[in-house]
């Protein structure tokens, strides 16, 4: 029996995508993120919940060092990746963001089309040898992105002609075209409609065959519903995290508790 | 009574009326303002609205109107001997008008009395030496025609002033009273001066377009005299321009400038584009913070300087610069401190802020969520910069450099101090050439006839030019327009 949950803590401790420890983050004089810890499982959708201004994006954007770019904003504390250390010197943020997808809160398709959209990352990255190889990729990620159907015929139409829902799905399969090894969502849905919204959920879902998926939600129904591992943030801290039923049903923290049943966020 | 005292008078009737009917519309409610219509302002703004627009614009009128009338009419009078043309009896009618305005100053200072004025006989007397005394000088000696002509002049204007002051006080006064009959705690002052506020904004708009308009025609019409006396296709299509020429043998070829204006306005360009949008990009992509707050002002001080400065600073410093280089000592492509290329470069730092701002304008409006998409997907900010913020700030760009390009070929002073005066059809650089500006400069700044077609060519040009820089704005405002929302 004890080596059984031996095996299993080992098995799981593979299955390990992203181990955060003691990251804190200041975004000049204010402290957004304090010690935050997490290990984030490969293969799995976790969710990031919490009220507005917990730090739920914010701690997302330190997955891929969005956070980079934003001048006055400062990240310490260990983020591996693998077991490498992604905020190591010698680590390019620029191939990070590669392996690290990122699709936002609204869809930001480019003023290209549909088809120089999904071809912008592997061109950068130099992915195919050839326009055939190329056609390939743009034509496995639309798939992949659960849009192909809808805009197979109009390849080269702009991709900001699309519906919302359509765009959200493009942006997705444009983040897919790069072949990423974790995906990050900060709040897909939250600028589209019922029906979009269960479109994208159902393509997270199948996502998570082959993704570490994390998603940031305002809506505590989609991250049960998509979810499998749940985090919830409050004030910058990281309040509970543990598997999606047992955050919904039997949440260890008054604070959690409070979030879900409505009475604080 | 002049002009200004009437202003003043009606300004003062005005402030006035503004007091009165504030009071009359409080004193009509017995003291409670909530029982007002509107606030007790609008009721004294109501009256001091109808005493002073309707008078000022009667006053406005009449004082442009009075002087074309006075002068039609004296002008009838002068004796068709004494002028054989029209331009010659304008000479006439400015003598008059200076004599008149010469009596009216003697009569001021007390050198003659308004009796005297009548009584003078320019046979008898030296009315010349007597203008003098009071410090208008006549070119010649004054003939009784003139005199007639004078007095006649001068007791018309008196008679229009006196004639102007009353009406423009009675319509004054008849706009006060009718405001302070209107005045009452139910009329509604709040809409009527909002509507006379709207009236006022309307009439700014439309003489700004009526202004515009009235250039157009004038252009138009003296372009049409000018192809009345040139021919239009030798003007268009002629390939040589040498005004000096009298006669049938004149070359008024229109091609050698639009060349120079075209050619110095590339180089321009080939300056300014690059540069500008290298420092646009910079700017608004790579500077941090702080950088931009203290670069972009300085960047835009260029456009503050005059163009003249930018002509000295051709003339003295980058004209002998070149020369140094590309001149007898150097290369030997260079005659003279002047050529298209000293033009071009200066005209391009000048243009540099012009294209610069626009785009980075044009850039920061390129949303935030298309650099976050591109950086997401690993590509670098130079990548992110040419593939995805310029194709999508480009309709923008575009515009901004036709705009860049219009006011450089309209541009006159830096041309004139660096280009030099030659026309010439070449397509080395570092010639001197002219532009179409620097040409009307030159064409009016002599002393020609202004009926001439060496004068009348200039509003050909203008013309031209005008045709130019209106197709290059239209087409630029097109563009910024049609591919505006691309990226929304």
């Amino acid at each position: 029996m004890n080596d059984m949950t031996k095996i299993e803590k080992v098995a799981a401790m593979q299955d390990i995508k992203i181990t955060a420890s003691g990251v804190q983050v200041h975004y000049g004089d204010n402290h957004a993120i304090k010690d935050v810890s997490v290990n984030i499982q490969d293969k799995t959708v976790t969710a990031f919940i919490g009220p507005s201004g917990c730090g739920k994006s914010t701690f997302l954007r330190c997955l891929n060092r969005m956070n980079d770019t934003i001048d006055i904003c400062r990240v310490s504390g260990e983020i591996l990746l693998d077991g490498e250390d992604i905020y190591d010197k010698r680590v390019d943020p620029v191939q990070l963001r590669a392996k690290v997808g990122m699709v936002f809160q609204k869809p930001n398709p480019f003023p290209k089309s549909i088809y120089d959209n999904i071809a912008y990352g592997p061109r950068i990255h130099g992915l195919s040898r050839n326009k055939a190889e190329l056609d390939d990729i743009v034509e496995k990620s639309l798939r992949r992105g659960a849009i192909w159907d809808e805009v197979k015929d109009r390849l080269h139409a702009p991709g900001t002609g699309l519906s919302g829902g359509q765009q959200q799905r493009l942006c997705i399969a444009r983040a897919i075209a790069t072949e990423p090894e974790v995906l990050l969502m900060d709040e897909p849905c939250s600028a589209l409609d019922p029906i979009a919204t269960a479109q994208v959920e159902e393509l997270i879902d199948e996502l998570r065959q082959s993704y570490c998926v994390v998603i940031v939600t305002h809506s505590m129904q989609q991250a049960a519903r998509v979810s499998q591992k749940t985090a919830f943030f409050h004030l910058g801290n990281l309040v509970e995290y543990g598997d999606t039923d047992k955050i919904f049903t039997n949440p260890e923290d008054k604070r959690t508790e409070s979030y879900i049943t409505g009475r604080i966020g | 009574m002049s002009a200004l005292w009437l202003l003043i008078i009606i300004l003062a009737l005005a402030a006035t009326g503004f007091i009165l009917g504030r009071g009359r519309a409080v004193a009509s409610v017995g003291g409670d303002r909530r029982k007002l219509h509107s606030l007790p302002n609008y009721y004294g703004f109501n009256v001091a609205m109808l005493a002073l627009v309707p008078a000022l614009l009667v006053l406005a009128v009449w004082v442009v109107i009075q002087p074309i009338m006075i002068n039609a009419n004296v002008s009838g009078h002068i004796p068709d001997a004494l002028y054989s043309d029209a331009g010659q009896l304008n000479l006439i009618m400015s003598d008059v008008n200076r004599v008149a305005d010469g009596l009216g100053d003697a009569l001021r200072q007390g050198v003659i009395t308004a009796e005297g004025i009548h009584t003078l006989d320019p046979e008898t007397s030296d009315l010349r030496a007597l203008l003098g005394s009071v410090g208008v000088a006549i070119g010649s000696d004054i003939s009784a025609d003139i005199l007639t002509a004078a007095r006649l002049l001068r007791d018309q204007s008196t008679t229009g002033q006196r004639a102007m002051t009353f009406v423009v006080l009675v319509v004054a006064s008849l706009g006060f009273l009718a405001a302070m009959r209107m005045t009452s705690g139910t009329f509604r002052a709040r809409n009527t001066v909002e509507y006379g506020v709207k009236l006022l904004l309307i009439g700014a708009a439309s003489l700004a377009i009526l202004t515009t308009v009235g250039i157009v025609l004038s252009l138009i019409f003296n372009t049409i005299s000018f192809f009345g006396m040139f021919p239009a296709a030798d003007f268009l299509f002629g390939t040589t321009w040498s005004p000096e020429g009298r006669g049938g043998s004149e070359h008024l070829g229109i091609l050698p400038l639009l060349w120079g204006t075209l050619y110095i306005s590339f180089v321009a360009l080939l300056v300014a584009v690059p540069i500008g949008l290298f420092a646009a990009i910079y700017l608004s992509e790579y500077a941090s913070r702080t950088t931009r707050a203290f670069a972009k002002p300085l960047l835009e001080v260029l456009a503050g300087i005059p163009t003249i400065v930018y002509g000295l600073f051709a003339l003295t410093v980058v004209g002998p610069l070149l020369v140094n280089v590309f001149g007898a000592d150097g290369l030997g492509w260079m005659q003279g401190a002047r050529s298209v290329m000293t033009a071009g470069l200066v005209m391009g730092i000048m243009l540099i802020p012009f294209v610069s701002s626009l785009s980075d304008d044009i850039i920061n409006a390129v949303p935030q969520a298309m650099r976050d998409g591109s950086y997401g997907l690993g590509a670098t900010q130079s990548e992110t910069v040419r593939q995805v913020v310029l194709p999508a700030a480009l309709p923008g760009i575009a515009g901004a450099v036709l705009l860049a390009a219009s006011r450089a070929i309209g541009e006159t002073m830096i041309v004139v101090m660096g280009a030099g005066a030659a026309a010439r059809l070449d397509l080395n650089p570092f010639e001197a050439m002219t532009t179409v500006t620097a040409k009307i400069v030159s064409q009016l700044t002599g002393d020609s006839d202004f009926a001439s077609p060496e004068a009348l060519v200039a509003f050909a040009l203008g013309m031209t030019l005008f045709v130019l820089t209106l197709g290059l704005n239209i087409l630029a405002l097109y563009i910024v327009r049609k591919y505006r929302e691309q990226y929304e």
